[in-house]
C-alpha cells in the first residue's frame, strides 16, 4: 500500500524508507508514477466491469431489436430500434399476461415487506432491549435458524398449506413472513436496536412510555436505516423468489413475474426471445431502480451484517 | 456473526434492567428493581418480573408463533416423513430407514445430485472467494469513484438469481450465445456450452460467481479496517508485495475470509433457480446440473414422494452440519480474532 500514500501529496515524504530492491512484479514502476498506476487500476476496473455487465446490457439492446435481428450480432446497437417487443411481451401472449405478472409481484412484495418490517421489529425490540425468561435460549433459536437450510421445512410446509387449502393463495408467501420467519432481518434489527442509546428510552419512560410507546416513539424512528435495509432486501429477495411461487401458485392468474419469465422461456421458440428479453429487462427494473435509489444504504447494511 | 448472545455487554439499561445481560437472562429471572439504576425509581418501575416477562413475550408472540407453526412443528414433521412414504394422498406409511437405503444403495440419481453439488461448491466458492477478494484489493489501492465502482460491482449479487438473469444466462451460453460470438473472433467453436454435459454445470459456476459483488463489499471494509502502521512496518522489513498479501493482509482479514466462506458454502448448497432455469427444469443435459435442490424438488413436487424428498433434507441439513462444522474447526488454525491470540 506504499503507492497510495505516494499518491497523497499531504503526506510528508517518506525519506527513512530502504530501496525496495525485492518488490516483484508489479512493484516499481507505478511506485514511481503515482498517475500510471491509476490509469493502470482504472483500466483493471473498467475491464472488469465490462466484461461482468456487458450480458445485461447486451440483453437491453437486444431487446429493442426486431425479432429476427436479435441473436445477429454481439454488438449492442444494430440501428433497427423497436419497442416492438416490449408491446408484444406485455399484453400479447395468450396465456402469458405480464401487466397481471408484475401486479403480482408488486403484491407480493409490498405484503411481505410489511410483514417483515412489523413483526421482524417487534421480535428484534425484544431481543435488544427488554430481559425476560429463557431469552438466551430463544436467541440461540434466532441464530440457529440463520444457517437452517430452508429444505427442510419445505416439504412439511407444503403439507400445511395444502391441508389448509391455501395453495393458489398468496398467503403461504405471506404469513410466514407476518411471523417473523425471517431470522435474518430479525438479528440485523437487534444489532442495529442494541447500538442506540438507551437514554432515549429512559426518557421516553419518566415522559411515561410504557414498552409499547418506547417501541413506536423512540426505536422505531431512530431505526429507520435497519428498516429501509430491512425493506430492500426483503424486496429483493421476494421479486427474484421463484421456488415459493412456483409450489404454492399454480393457476396462471396467480403467478409472479418470475413464472411468467420461466413459463415464457418454455414456450420460446427462437422467434420470441426479443420479447423474452424485453420481459427480463421489465423485471430487471423495480431492483436496479431500487438499489441505485438507495445503495448507499444498502451497501453500509451489507458490510456492516454480510447480508446477501 | 461473531456477536455475543444477549444484548450488548455491561450496557445500563435502566427500569431495573441495569445488569449485564452476560450474567442475566440464562436463567431467565429478571432482576428484581431494586438492583436497578438510580432512573429505575421512575413512573411506574416496580413491575415484578412476572410483568416484564408478558410485555417481551408480547412483543415476541408473531414470532413465537411462527417459529412454533412454521419451523419447529415442520421440521419435527418432516423428521418424521424422512423414515415414511407419503405421496400426499394415503396416510403416511411407516418403512423405517428405507429412504436412506435406497438413496445410498439404488438411486444412482441421488448420488449423482450430490456429486454434482458438491463440484460446484468447491469451484464456485473458492473461485468467488478470490475474485471479490482480488477486487477488493485494487479497489481499496485509493481509486477514485470508489462508491460508483462498488454499486456496479455488487449489481450481479442483487439480481443473479432471478429468473432473468438465468434465462439470459441459458441464452449467452447457448448455440447462438454472445459467448460463442466473441469465441469465433479467436477460432474457438464449441457449440452450446449449456447443452454440453461437460460444460453446463459450469456456466452455473460463472453465475454464481459473476455474483461476487456482495463478498467483494464485506472485504472491502475489512480491507479499510487494517491498521496502516502494519503496512509501513513490512515495508521497512523490506516485505515484497506478494509477501505483504500473505503476512499481512490475509490474517488480519482472515475472519471475514472465514465468514464469506462460510456463506458461499452455505448459499452454494442450496442454489436452486439458476439451475431450474438453466436446464429447463431436468437437471440436464444428461444430469450433469443435477442439483441437490432440483433433485429434491423433483421427488418431492414433481413426483410426490414427500417421505423421500423430506429424508433428503434431513441428509442435507446433517450434510451442511458436518461441512460447516468442520470449518469451524479448521477456522482454529487459520482465522485470526485481532488481540485474541
Amino acid at each position: 500500500m506504499t503507492a497510495t500514500t505516494a499518491a497523497r501529496p499531504p503526506r510528508p515524504p517518506h525519506t527513512t524508507r530502504p530501496p525496495r530492491t525485492r518488490r516483484l512484479l508489479f512493484g516499481n514502476r507505478p511506485t514511481r508514477n503515482p498517475l500510471l498506476r491509476a490509469i493502470a487500476s482504472h483500466s483493471v476496473m473498467i475491464m472488469a466491469l465490462v466484461l461482468m455487465l456487458y450480458p445485461l446490457l447486451w440483453m437491453v439492446g437486444a431487446s429493442f431489436r426486431p425479432d429476427n435481428q436479435v441473436f445477429t450480432t454481439l454488438g449492442l446497437w444494430t440501428g433497427d430500434v423497436t419497442t416492438e417487443n416490449y408491446t408484444n411481451g406485455w399484453g400479447g401472449g395468450d396465456q402469458l399476461n405480464f401487466s397481471r405478472f408484475f401486479l403480482n409481484s408488486l403484491t407480493l412484495t409490498v405484503l411481505s415487506i410489511v410483514g417483515n418490517l412489523i413483526s421482524c421489529s417487534l421480535t428484534a425490540y425484544a431481543f435488544a432491549r427488554l430481559e425476560f425468561r429463557f431469552k438466551r435460549t430463544l436467541f440461540a433459536l434466532v441464530i440457529g435458524t440463520l444457517l437452517l437450510p430452508y429444505h427442510v421445512t419445505l416439504v412439511p410446509q407444503y403439507i400445511l398449506f395444502n391441508q389448509l387449502g391455501w395453495v393458489n393463495t398468496f398467503l403461504p408467501l405471506v404469513v410466514p413472513k407476518i411471523m417473523a420467519t425471517d431470522a435474518f432481518f430479525i438479528f440485523l434489527m437487534v444489532q442495529f436496536i442494541r447500538a442506540l442509546p438507551t437514554s432515549l428510552d429512559d426518557a421516553a419512560r419518566i415522559d411515561g412510555c410504557g414498552h409499547w410507546g418506547i417501541f413506536r416513539r423512540v426505536v422505531v424512528p431512530l431505526s429507520i436505516p435497519a428498516l429501509g435495509t430491512t425493506a430492500l432486501f426483503t424486496f429483493i429477495n421476494t421479486w427474484n423468489d421463484f421456488l415459493g411461487p412456483m409450489l404454492y401458485l399454480t393457476e396462471p392468474d396467480t403467478w409472479t413475474v418470475s413464472q411468467g419469465l420461466a413459463s415464457f422461456l418454455d414456450a420460446t421458440g427462437q422467434s420470441e426471445y426479443g420479447s423474452l428479453f424485453a420481459m427480463s429487462t421489465l423485471s430487471l427494473v423495480p431492483v436496479v431502480g431500487f438499489f441505485i435509489a438507495a445503495q448507499r444504504l444498502l451497501i453500509e447494511g451489507i458490510a456492516t451484517t454480510g447480508l446477501k | 456473526m461473531k456477536e455475543n448472545d444477549t444484548g450488548g455487554p455491561h450496557v445500563p439499561r435502566g427500569r431495573g434492567r441495569a445488569v449485564a445481560d452476560t450474567e442475566g437472562g440464562a436463567e431467565g429471572r429478571p432482576r428484581a428493581d431494586t438492583k436497578g439504576s438510580p432512573k429505575s425509581s421512575a413512573k411506574g418501575s416496580t413491575k415484578g418480573s412476572a410483568e416484564h416477562n408478558a410485555a417481551a413475550y408480547a412483543f415476541l408472540t408473531p414470532w413465537l408463533i411462527g417459529m412454533l407453526v412454521f419451523t419447529i412443528g415442520p421440521m419435527l414433521f418432516s423428521l418424521y416423513l424422512a423414515f415414511t412414504r407419503y405421496d400426499l394422498a394415503d396416510p403416511p406409511e411407516w418403512i423405517g430407514l428405507e429412504n436412506f437405503r435406497r438413496m445410498f444403495t439404488t438411486d444412482p440419481r441421488f448420488l449423482t445430485s450430490v456429486d454434482v453439488t458438491l463440484t460446484y461448491v468447491l469451484w464456485s466458492v473458492p473461485l468467488l472467494l478470490v475474485v471479490s477478494l482480488a477486487l477488493a484489493m485494487v479497489l481499496n489501492r485509493g481509486l477514485r469513484f470508489l462508491s460508483g465502482y462498488r454499486a456496479l460491482f455488487y449489481m450481479p449479487s442483487l439480481i443473479g438469481g432471478s429468473v432473468a438473469v438465468a434465462a439470459l444466462w441459458r441464452q449467452i451460453f447457448g448455440e447462438e450465445g454472445i459467448v460463442n460470438k466473441a469465441l469465433a473472433f479467436v477460432g474457438i467453436d464449441h457449440g452450446s456450452w449449456v447443452g454440453d454435459p461437460a460444460s453446463a454445470l459450469y456456466t452455473i459456476v460463472v453465475l454464481q460467481v459473476w455474483t461476487f459483488g456482495s463478498a467483494m463489499v464485506i472485504f472491502l471494509a475489512g480491507l479499510r479496517q487494517i491498521p496502516r502502521e502494519l503496512y509501513d512496518a513490512a515495508a521497512v522489513d523490506g516485505a515484497s508485495a506478494w509477501r505483504r498479501l500473505r503476512s499481512v493482509t490475509l490474517p488480519m482479514l482472515s475472519p471475514l475470509v472465514f465468514f464469506n466462506l462460510l456463506l458461499g458454502v452455505v448459499n452454494a448448497f442450496q442454489a436452486f433457480t439458476g439451475a431450474y432455469v438453466v436446464s429447463n427444469g431436468t437437471g440436464g443435459p444428461a444430469d450433469s446440473t443435477l442439483f441437490y435442490t432440483l433433485y429434491l424438488y423433483e421427488q418431492g413436487f414433481a413426483q410426490l414422494n414427500m417421505g423421500y424428498a423430506a429424508a433428503m433434507a434431513w441428509v442435507l441439513v446433517l450434510g451442511l452440519a458436518v461441512f460447516t462444522g468442520l470449518l469451524f474447526l479448521s477456522s482454529r488454525y487459520w482465522v485470526h480474532y485481532g488481540d485474541e491470540r
